[in-house]
């Protein structure tokens, strides 16, 4: 009995380390844009580092950005296409390290693309380095001491900066267990709703796991961003805005 | 026809909305903003779409996302803001996308000037960018020939899915001249099957690396870069039939260069010009034929004599090279003929 079928997108295994949080949201993007009837017109600019593993197992046209440039990537897709549904896929080091500024500039100028953007500490592809993201004291092979946030700077919790935006949606959810992934699924969606109603710049933050990094297992990867992550991320609708220019 | 008075760099910006240009982004630069503020309110008028970008790095990214779709695009920068494009034009270029760059060149290294000079040749020609990739190089003369190659720039670019950049100046592009423009074309999106634009009831595509989904990838892009080389030189000659003295210059030089030519001949020096009109590929082909050369001298606006080691690779280093070198002005007729005075007398050394 199938009590609920995958994606098409979703057409083959995706690729990620076992107990990474990027299938998920994979997943995620995938169902939504299925069933808003999105998924045929759906171009996504994917981003470098892990995420750039998606185009591989997503089928849906992906254009692969330079690293940090993936929301300027979908912000020039979207002006040529506007009536097709337009996001950027991105990790935490690509959108808020070496692309901060383009990051930045598509919410100040509330374009009409959706951000997915996924938080999961560390750079993960290059072998789990120091990210803007990392949390306070959290050891990665470039802070092995944990992190000093009065050499580096606090966690960036992008967010903050964005909520004194003119944008349309801003969303921060977690995959760590069902109820958070079926509500980070209703974020991503109302992200893409607000893109198709022409409201502006939509972003999703994704609080996900990664156990190869973090050296804890796939569970205690979970139970870390429930008990400790969410104390500096927390989750919740930062920003909505509906009706506006639909 | 609709001859008109216009700078060259407003002219590049006209015929690149006349080739069916609909998306731009761009950043501020001197000298060549006034492609940026022409293209500011010309965009619109033909439902296209203008971005001033917040830095080089967004703008060529919006570009390589508008050249995914389908769309003509294109962006223009110069010198330091040219050396921030390059990630973005390996990316297009290893994607196989068409679009059109412009650098207008200023003259020196770091924050230079925006004074005259030809000092971005090897950053241009030879690629900037990482990895195998070239892009097709087309340098302008006049403001005519200028509007002429925005229009071939954007057809070559779409012919072999790969970047061609414009390689004008400071001079070109602030000078006036009469221009006469094509008509305003459509340019149709969707004629390509290659494009990002929602997948439709088609495969979907990937638009990355090509590198990555090919088996014979290696000789594929090798033949492509072969058939390039082989079908896309462009020069022009003057006097080279009888030349023992033949100089080589591509854009402002080369208007200098041609007087030059004609005051030395006044003196009984056989002198001609070569004028590469593309630089990549190399019009190769223009130094097959020369017999009796005595001497090939490379004109340009930099103090390294940039081009000088093209020139010598064209004549398969059987004649000496010499260079003639400028830049931050414009070197006067005179001062040319006085080098290759020197050169004719054995007074100049060899540049390689």
């Amino acid at each position: 009995m199938v009590i609920k079928s995958k994606p098409e997108a979703c057409f083959v295994d995706n690729k990620y380390c076992p107990g990474c949080g990027h299938g998920i949201i994979n997943r995620l993007v995938a169902e939504v844009l299925e069933e808003m009837g999105e998924e045929k017109k759906a171009i996504g600019a994917i981003a470098v580092g892990c995420a750039s593993l998606m185009p591989d197992t997503f089928g849906i046209d992906c254009i692969q950005a330079q690293h940090g440039r993936a929301a300027a990537v979908a912000v020039g897709v979207k002006n040529c296409r506007p009536d097709n549904m337009v996001f950027s896929y991105q990790g935490d080091g690509d959108a808020l390290a070496i692309g901060f500024s383009e990051t930045m500039y598509a919410a100040i100028r509330n374009d009409n693309i959706t951000v997915i953007f996924v938080n999961n500490g560390n750079f993960g592809m290059t072998g789990g380095q120091m990210a803007p993201t990392t949390l306070e004291g959290q050891r990665t092979t470039t802070s092995p001491k944990g992190r000093d946030i009065m050499a580096t700077g606090a966690p960036l919790n992008v967010i903050n900066l964005m909520k004194t935006l003119d944008v349309a949606y801003l969303a921060r959810g977690s995959v760590d267990g069902n109820a958070n992934i079926m509500k980070t699924k209703k974020y991503i969606r109302e992200a893409f709703e607000a893109q198709k109603n022409k409201e502006g710049y939509s972003f999703v933050e994704v609080l996900s796991p990664c156990p190869t990094n973090w050296n804890k297992s796939p569970q205690d990867s979970m139970k870390h961003i429930r008990e400790t992550v969410v104390k500096t991320y927390e989750m919740g609708v930062y920003a909505e805005r509906r009706g506006d220019n639909a | 026809m609709d001859k008109q008075l216009m700078k060259g760099n407003e002219a590049i910006a006209e015929a690149a909305v006349r080739a069916g240009c609909k998306f731009f982004a761009g950043y501020p630069i001197t000298p060549q903003s006034e492609i940026l503020e022409y293209l500011s309110w010309r965009m619109p008028e033909e439902d296209g779409v203008f971005i001033q970008s917040e830095s080089e790095l967004a703008g060529i990214s919006m570009v390589y996302g508008a050249a995914a779709t389908g769309f003509r695009t294109m962006t223009s920068s110069s010198g330091p803001g040219y050396s921030l494009l390059q990630e973005g034009i390996s990316y297009i270029a290893s994607a196989e996308l068409p679009c059109l760059l412009v650098n207008v060149m200023r003259y020196g290294s770091g924050l230079g000037d925006i004074f005259v000079g030809q000092s971005d040749y090897w950053q241009t020609v030879k690629n900037g960018g990482h990895g195998d990739y070239r892009s097709i190089v087309y340098a302008p003369a006049s403001v005519q020939e200028a509007a002429d190659l925005v229009r071939l720039g954007f057809d070559k670019a779409e012919e072999y899915r790969n970047p061609v950049t414009l390689l004008s100046d400071a001079s070109i592009g602030q000078m006036m001249e009469p221009v006469d423009l094509p008509k305003i074309i459509d340019h149709d999106p969707d004629k390509y099957d290659w494009t990002a634009s929602g997948k439709g009831e088609r495969k979907f595509n990937r638009i990355t690396s090509n590198m990555y989904y090919m088996d014979n990838f290696d000789e594929y892009i090798s033949k492509k870069y072969k058939t390039i080389e082989e079908n896309e030189q462009l020069w022009e000659e003057f006097h080279t039939e009888d030349a023992e003295y033949v100089l080589v210059a591509y854009g402002i030089s080369s208007r200098i260069s041609i007087e030059a030519v004609e005051a030395v001949r006044k003196k009984g020096i056989k002198a001609g010009l070569i004028r590469p009109i593309s630089l990549y590929p190399f019009p190769v082909k223009a130094f097959e034929g020369l017999k009796d050369v005595k001497g090939l001298i490379s004109v340009e606006m930099t103090k390294l004599s940039q081009m000088a080691e093209d020139v010598a690779l064209a004549s398969r280093m059987k004649v000496p090279v010499y260079g003639i070198t400028g830049g931050t002005e414009l070197y006067e007729v005179e001062d040319v003929v006085e080098s290759i005075l020197e050169i004719v007398d054995g007074k100049a050394k060899e540049v390689i």
